[in-house]
Parts: structure tokens; C-alpha cells; sequence
């Protein structure tokens, strides 16, 4: 039996903001690329993403957000989650998101930014690349 | 080529009339001689080029932007139970293909309805007066999401959200700020917003009153569709069912008191952006549309006639030129036979579909945005030759963060060329007649009258949200487009083609981060001046009023006169209705 495995990903949307169409598209293409995907649905506050990504025991979370608070919500999330020990879950994030705010972004633990028309192929290769389901199976 | 005889699509023939009466007198538009001639002369140009067709460009398809297969010419053979009075006729009337009004843009140039709202009331009201000077016709209001999900901005809910997507409104107080020195009397104001939608029209209301202005004077939009905001924008605070009373409540309120508000916007714009087809768009918003009709009648006991007048529509206009105007020609036609079939509505006015225009924001790119500009004036044009009453153009900068005043103003002015300079207004419906577009038109209308039957047979729209139908058809949709996009079988310049090596950055706007330090000031200073037990005492009023099946409105009015704020009228809402959650289909 092989030691490692799916990936676990948790899709979140935090904010108020409903725009949630990149989130479904990456949600399904996830799926369909074998990865066991968690979407949380629209309006989650940070805790409440935190909580969900430690209690499913994800491996990435991934956040998108179109409103423009996501310099607040996103570096809240990494925070959260490092305050709860959970340093090895991956984050990353999309949306509309200037690009001077990425360096600062990354700086603040969110490992990768994808931009608006970003492939789901390339996601998904980034993903395999750089996440490693870190615990043995359940 | 031979798909392409195969595939012939076969005029009007199958289009659906059974609940709703066949109205053609059977005189079709082309003899029966001229059909066999045309039918020969096809078969002979089949065979013409089939010598240049066998090594046809890669084999490609040729389809819509919503995936419709395309044929390489159309003929009358593609319309031939067209009949000219019944399916086409004469702008100003029944089945109102043509355009509502008579004199179409010779009559009124569509309203030029620039969506705009940053920062602070004060913000949003100078950029107001600066759109007009700049020739602007009609206001649109764009809130913050705390705003449009019934938070005040001192909400923990609200942090670094404030200011930032539109403006953001807590009390009257900043509405009178917003509306400051515009003459409600001349100017008509949409505002874009659905859950709070009674709250916000509560807080014109008094406004205008207080600018000296009587209800019977003032003349606008409230956005108010929360059932595309289960389907599609996500915008949504209570459930389904009571969402539907507020809205009832307001149209009957707005029906004796406020004659010339449109009292809903039923929109379509939000359920395309959230990667919906064409049909998807028309099929679902006038599915939204019957259950709203139907909802004032049961619950009203008003007639029809006494309020479908008010009724507006809102929709997207997106990049495939001539599935846009088909789809738009195809709206007008069926809400025309909905409301004189379906409800038996008399007046001529119930029968029309009066719509506002947005370009499609979901075609912008991030990629090269000057190209954006371009994307906008075709989007736009299918607008124009669609005939729309109204229309909001997007701005290129929009995928950065909202428009700062250049982009805003190149916008406007893409519109003023169009309407001064193309000549597009010239002529009504200038497309009409069209082998192709009349066959589009046709064709789009037959697939939508099918979802329609579809959500019938569950029960109406919110039997059909209730079980995530139009939200998955949606998700299917928009996966689709994007694997497409993907595997470059669609292109988009600058994304997938044609990548710049380099992107030049651009001057975008920053919202100022005191913006939401200063709004919680304000707030809190009115919380502080206000008198605290008038508005317990109203708050407490409007709870009783939605614990019964009293109209809302008057209650919400003067909640909204004691300086309530948004948040406190929504929280009874909440209160007494409960909050909805997010199924989270995907």
C-alpha cells in the first residue's frame, strides 16, 4: 500500500464578496485532476476557514477573492492557521489581485498567487509540484 | 460540409407555442417557389465549394461564445415559418421584437448609466456630479459589500471591505451625503442592491421627501432580484421564500405609492458572469420573472396590469455580436407572450420588456487592458442594435480594481460615439430580416422556452434553486468555457494568444485605507446624536410587521427616519426571517 495519499484541498471563499465562479471552476478542476476538493461556499470569515481546512485535515487551502480586501483576509488566514499550529497546510490565492500587492502577499506566507486567466493546468501542475500530502492516511 | 446540410436547421418548425396560443396566421414570408429555388440554388453552391471546403482550415468548428454550432450562410430556407407580423412586426408593438418604444433612439437615445460608487458618500457624489457634466443621463449606484450584505462598516464582518467595491452606506445620513445637490426630480438613480433593497429605496425615499421631492416626482431602479442571487451572485442574507415577501412587499408599495420606481430589476447580467450560456441568462431571468408575477398576484391579490408595467430587466451583453442582439430580440418577444399568455395581462405596457445593458465584466482581461476598450464598444454595440433602454460600459481597468476617472470617462464616451457617430441609431432594429439573426433569434428562443418548461415541471424557480438546478446547469457551463479557453479551442487575445512577453503596467485606483476609519467615524457619531429609544421603538415595529403579513415599507421608513442604520433593519430581517447558507454547488 502506497504510504501517501490523495491530496486534500479546501477551496474557500472568505469575505462577503459572491463573486464565485473562479472558485467552482478551480474546485471541479481539482476534482477532476484526482485531488479530493472541500469548497466552503461563499462568505466565510477567516476563522471559519481555518477551522474547516484543520478539521478535514486539508493539505492546501486555496482562497479567491474579487473584492479587494484581500490583503486583510488572506494574510489572516496564514495567521490563523499558524496560530493553530498549522504551518504545513499550503495556501494560495486568487482573484483580482494588483500585482504590487503579490510580493507582500507572498511575504506573508501565501505561496503562490494566480492571476485572472491562469490555466487550470498550470494550478494543478503547481500543486503537484509543491504539495506534498504531508501525514500518512487516515 | 456535408454536417452542414445535415445540420440545416429547419426554420421555425419546432419552436414551442402550446402554452401559449400560435399566434402566426400561417402566411409565411417566402413562397413555396421561392423556397425551391433557394433549396436548388443551396445544392448547387454545396457543390461549388466543396473543392474548397475538403481542406478547410484545421476542420475548426465555428460556434457561439455559449458553444451554439453556427452554419457557414443562412438562407430563407432557415426561417421559413417566419411570419412577418407575428414574429417580427413594428417597434412599439406586440410581440415587441423590434424594440418597445415606436420611435426607437430617434425617439430617446438609450439613458447612458454609468455604475459608479467608491469610498464615502462624499466620494461617490463628486464622481456623480462629474458624470454628469460629463453628459451622463442616468445615476448607478455600486455599493461596498458590506453595503450589499446588510452590514454597517463598523461590523467585524465589514473589515477592509469598506469603501472598496462602491460606496458604503449606513444611515440616512450618508445617503443625503450621496444624493447631495442631484435634483431628484430630473435625475432617475438605480441603485444595485438586493437583500437590503428595502432598507436603501426606504432611505431615497426620505431623501427626496426631505429635498422638497413627493414620491409621485422621483423616478429609478432598485435592483431587488434575490433569486438570481441564489442562482448566481451570491449576494443573499435570508432565505428564499421570505426574500420573495420583501420583494412583493416593495413592488405593491411602490405600485400605490411611488408610481414611476421600478420597484425590481430582474436580472440576467449576474447569472451570464457566473459563466452561464445566452440561453442560460434569457431562460433563467424570465424563469425569475414568472415567479415574481406570480408571487404579487398570490400574495398581493394585485392585477396584473396594476404593476407588470414597473417591471425592468437587466442583462449582460458579451462578445459574440450577433448571439447578443438574437438573444436580446428573442427577451422582448417572450416576456411579451408570457405576460399576455401565461398572466392574461391587458395593458400593452405590462407586455413590454424594458432592459438595462452591462457589458460583459467577466470578458475583460487582465492580460493587455487597453484591449479591454475595444471588447467594451462591440459588447456595446450589441447593446445598441439589441435595442436596449440603458447601458453601462465597462471600464478596461476593471480587472485591477474599480475605474479610475479616465477609464470611467472613456467608457462614457464609447457609448457617445456610438449613439453620435455610427449612424447605429438611425434605423429601428437595423438587423431584422437578417436570414441569420432571425434564425438565431428563433433558435435561441426554442432553447430557452425548453429550460422553461423544464423549471414548470419542477414546481417554478425556487423549487428549481431549492434543488441547485440552475446552479449546476451554471457551474457545468462555466467549467466548460474555461477548459475550452484552456485547450485553445476558444481564444482570448492576450491570455491565450497572442501573450505579450512582457505586461506594461497601468494607473489603477487605491481606495484610501482611512476611507473605512473615517465611515466608522461617522457612524458612530450618528449612533451617538441620534434619538436611541424612537429607534428601538421602530426597530421593535418593523419586527412585529414581519412576524405578520403586513407590508414592510412603512415600518422600514421609519426605522430609516430615526437614523437606524442598515445593519440594525437587516438584523431583524435576520432576526425573524433566519440567514441562508451557501449550498456550495460546484
Amino acid at each position: 500500500m502506497s504510504p501517501e495519499r490523495r491530496l486534500r484541498v479546501l477551496i474557500a471563499k472568505p469575505g462577503l464578496d459572491g463573486h464565485d465562479r473562479g472558485a467552482r471552476i478551480i474546485a471541479r478542476g481539482y476534482r477532476d485532476a484526482g485531488f479530493e476538493v472541500i469548497y466552503t461556499g461563499v462568505h466565510q470569515t477567516p476563522q471559519q476557514i481555518v477551522s474547516a481546512a484543520i478539521q478535514e485535515d486539508v493539505d492546501l487551502v486555496g482562497l479567491s477573492c474579487l473584492s479587494g480586501a484581500h490583503m486583510y483576509l488572506f494574510r489572516e488566514v496564514v495567521k490563523q492557521l499558524a496560530e493553530k499550529g498549522a504551518h504545513d497546510i499550503t495556501v494560495i490565492g486568487g482573484g483580482i489581485i494588483p500585482p504590487e500587492d503579490i510580493p507582500r502577499l507572498k511575504e506573508a506566507g501565501i505561496r503562490e498567487i494566480f492571476l485572472p486567466g491562469a490555466p487550470l493546468e498550470k494550478i494543478i501542475e503547481w500543486t503537484k509540484e509543491n504539495v506534498k500530502p504531508s501525514k500518512m492516511p487516515i | 460540409m456535408s454536417h452542414i446540410c445535415s445540420e440545416m436547421r429547419k426554420g421555425v418548425a419546432g419552436r414551442m407555442f402550446d402554452s401559449l396560443g400560435d399566434e402566426r396566421k400561417g402566411d409565411a414570408m417566402f413562397s413555396n417557389k421561392t423556397l425551391n429555388e433557394v433549396r436548388q440554388g443551396m445544392k448547387k453552391w454545396l457543390e461549388e465549394v466543396k473543392g474548397f471546403t475538403s481542406d478547410f482550415p484545421g476542420k475548426r468548428r465555428f460556434s457561439t461564445i455559449s458553444d451554439l454550432d453556427i452554419d457557414p450562410i443562412y438562407t430563407p430556407e432557415n426561417i421559413t415559418g417566419l411570419d412577418f407580423a407575428t414574429d417580427i412586426g413594428y417597434p412599439g408593438l406586440y410581440p415587441f421584437t423590434r424594440g418597445c418604444q415606436a420611435t426607437g433612439y430617434r425617439g430617446k437615445v438609450w439613458t447612458f448609466r454609468m455604475f459608479s460608487g467608491l469610498g464615502g458618500a462624499e466620494d461617490t457624489n463628486q464622481r456623480w456630479h462629474q458624470l454628469l457634466a460629463e453628459g451622463e443621463t442616468g445615476l448607478s449606484t455600486a455599493f461596498d459589500f458590506p453595503t450589499l450584505m446588510g452590514y454597517d462598516s463598523d461590523s467585524p464582518k465589514a473589515t477592509a471591505e469598506v469603501g472598496k467595491c462602491g460606496v458604503a452606506i449606513d444611515t440616512l445620513a450618508d445617503l443625503e451625503v450621496l444624493t447631495k445637490n442631484i435634483p431628484l426630480d430630473k435625475v432617475t438613480t438605480s441603485m444595485t442592491i438586493n437583500p437590503p433593497a428595502s432598507v436603501l429605496w426606504a432611505m431615497y425615499l426620505v431623501a427626496a421627501e426631505r429635498q422638497g421631492v413627493s414620491w409621485d416626482k422621483i423616478g429609478g431602479t432598485i435592483q431587488n432580484d434575490m433569486l438570481k442571487e441564489f442562482i448566481a451572485q451570491k449576494t443573499f442574507m435570508c432565505p428564499p421564500e421570505p426574500s420573495i415577501r420583501l420583494i412583493s412587499d416593495t413592488i405593491e408599495f411602490g405600485t400605490k405609492y411611488v408610481p414611476r420606481w421600478n420597484t425590481i430589476s430582474i436580472s440576467g447580467y449576474h447569472i451570464r458572469e457566473a459563466g452561464a450560456t445566452a440561453v442560460q441568462e434569457l431562460a433563467f431571468t424570465l424563469a425569475d420573472g414568472i415567479a415574481y408575477v406570480q408571487d404579487v398576484i398570490e400574495r398581493k391579490k394585485l392585477d396584473v396590469d396594476a404593476f407588470a408595467p414597473r417591471l425592468s430587466f437587466f442583462f449582460d451583453s458579451h462578445m459574440d455580436f450577433f448571439e447578443e442582439i438574437a438573444k436580446f430580440r428573442a427577451a422582448r418577444r417572450m416576456w411579451a407572450k408570457i405576460m399576455r399568455h401565461r398572466f392574461k395581462a391587458k395593458n400593452p405596457r405590462s407586455w413590454w420588456m424594458r432592459f438595462h445593458t452591462q457589458t460583459a465584466g467577466c470578458s475583460l482581461t487582465h492580460q493587455q487592458p487597453y484591449n479591454n476598450i475595444v471588447r467594451t464598444t462591440t459588447e456595446a454595440l450589441s447593446a445598441v442594435l439589441g435595442g436596449t433602454q440603458s447601458l453601462h460600459t465597462n471600464s478596461f481597468d476593471e480587472e485591477f480594481a474599480l475605474p479610475t476617472e479616465l477609464a470611467a470617462t472613456i467608457a462614457l464616451r464609447t457609448q457617445q460615439i456610438l449613439a453620435e457617430e455610427t449612424g447605429a441609431i438611425n434605423t429601428i432594429d437595423p438587423l431584422a430580416g437578417s436570414y441569420f439573426v432571425e434564425a438565431l433569434t428563433n433558435q435561441i428562443e426554442d432553447e430557452a422556452w425548453e429550460y422553461i418548461k423544464k423549471i414548470d415541471a419542477m414546481g417554478g424557480m425556487l423549487a428549481a434553486i431549492a434543488r441547485g438546478f440552475p446552479q449546476k446547469e451554471i457551474a457545468t457551463a462555466a467549467y466548460k468555457f474555461k477548459r475550452q479557453v484552456d485547450n485553445l479551442e476558444r481564444v482570448v487575445v492576450g491570455v491565450n494568444k497572442y501573450v505579450a512577453k512582457e505586461e506594461a503596467p497601468i494607473e489603477f485606483l487605491k481606495i484610501d485605507e482611512r476611507v473605512e476609519a473615517e465611515q466608522i467615524k461617522r457612524l458612530q457619531k450618528v449612533k451617538r446624536t441620534r434619538d436611541n429609544r424612537r429607534v428601538a421603538l421602530t426597530l421593535n415595529n418593523l419586527r412585529v410587521a414581519c412576524q405578520s403579513d403586513k407590508n414592510v415599507m412603512p415600518y422600514v421608513i421609519e426605522a430609516v427616519k430615526t437614523y437606524a442604520t442598515e445593519q440594525e433593519i437587516c438584523d431583524v430581517y435576520r432576526e425573524v426571517f433566519g440567514e441562508y447558507q451557501d449550498p456550495g454547488f460546484y
